[in-house]
């Protein structure tokens, strides 16, 4: 179902509905395989024109307390030192069918510009059901080695355990911001 | 500023203790080196007994607790960390969620009485205190042909000395800084 793309950060002062929103990465691992994590706390909206979106670290969702711990350290994403990851966007541009959200993100304390190209659905006015609501689908591509985050481990024929390209993908639905 | 120091080597005339009681000699004022004497007390680990874990094993995990930072030196057994250090880092690390080991400021040295000075067993030590989740220093001091850097059990060697220096107070940078952070000023 298609409803209105508006390709454009709408107006107004909108909160992201933490409960209906995703914020994910996914990495080549092992080899052969992508591994895929998730963040449970998401906080952000729009306010003046400009996207901003933050997670906790700490809310990570993974399978297994052992895999959790080793990310939050400082091997991974140095949770203690910097306990966010951030986003604020600086542009959007339309390109063909998907918007280019540009803007700042900051992992590990260094920060970035990136470019995440993806779809902004409605306004919409749902009624009963939720009110109205925008839906903002966006993803990226960061080397994870420029901010930092090193870790690896070598396996056999030279290959690597991890990929340093990470998959970073918002599923986000926001409401306007009660007055 | 409590630092815990702790031994691979069980031996009594260990050149590694040895390393670490001239770390207590050469840390700066206001750091506290402590060396803990309880490896040979630790039982192989069994995660059966994880939970209640037996009183030798709730000793290193309070040792651990209450420093500010690890100092580890290590022998190289066949290439690698010695089992019985290993074994103790395995109980400290668990459970996994409430271990004192994440975040901990750890720093790695080593000798042996060849030339590569444990050089292999401080990499695979680092390595590990990584997984258990500890903030690893990035420094490392392979004191090869350590009996001849002792002389009646001291650490004589100027040049081991001064390194030894170098990497203890790195490691005193590292709890500094996480001083910082956990108060929250940055």
């Amino acid at each position: 179902m298609s409803i209105s793309i508006e390709q454009q950060i709408p107006t107004g002062t909108w909160t992201v509905d933490a409960v209906h929103s995703t914020a994910l990465f996914s990495v080549d691992h092992a080899a052969v395989g992508t591994f895929r994590g998730q963040f449970r706390k998401i906080d952000g909206g729009i306010e003046d024109g400009v996207l901003r979106g933050e997670v906790s670290l700490e809310s990570l969702d993974v399978f297994d307390d052992n895999l959790k711990g080793h990310l939050l350290s400082p091997d991974f994403f140095d949770a203690e030192r910097n306990p966010k990851l951030t986003f604020a966007s600086t542009g959007v541009r339309v390109d063909g069918e998907h918007v280019v959200v540009e803007g700042d993100f900051t992992l590990r304390g260094v920060t970035k510009r990136v470019e995440a190209t993806g779809t902004i659905n409605g306004p919409l006015d749902l009624g009963d059901y939720g009110g109205t609501k925008l839906g903002i689908d966006l993803e990226t591509s960061i080397d994870r080695t420029e901010f930092g985050l090193n870790w690896n481990a070598p396996l056999a024929g030279g290959k690597r355990m991890l990929g340093d390209d990470v998959t970073l993908s918002v599923h986000l639905e926001l409401v306007p911001a009660e007055a | 500023m409590r630092i815990l120091a702790i031994s691979g080597s069980l031996r009594g005339d260990s050149y590694n203790t040895g390393l670490l009681r001239a770390a207590a000699e050469l840390a700066p004022a206001g750091v506290e080196v402590v060396l803990y004497d309880g490896l040979l007390e630790i039982p192989p680990y069994d995660e059966d007994t994880e939970a209640a874990a037996p009183p030798a094993v709730a000793a290193l995990r309070d040792a651990i607790r209450d420093a500010d930072g690890v100092l580890y030196a290590t022998p190289e057994y066949n290439g690698s960390v010695p089992g019985v250090l290993k074994n103790a880092i395995d109980w400290a690390s668990r459970p996994r969620a409430t271990t004192a080991m994440q975040n901990k400021p750890s720093a790695v040295v080593g000798a042996s009485t060849g030339t590569f000075g444990a050089v292999w067993a401080q990499n695979d030590l680092r390595r590990i205190l990584g997984l258990t989740g500890a903030r690893v220093v990035e420094a490392e001091l392979p004191v090869g042909r350590a009996q001849e850097a002792f002389v009646g059990g001291e650490l004589a060697s100027g040049d081991v000395r001064e390194k030894l220096t170098d990497v203890v107070e790195a490691l005193v940078d590292a709890v500094r800084e996480r001083e910082v952070v956990l108060s929250g000023e940055r």
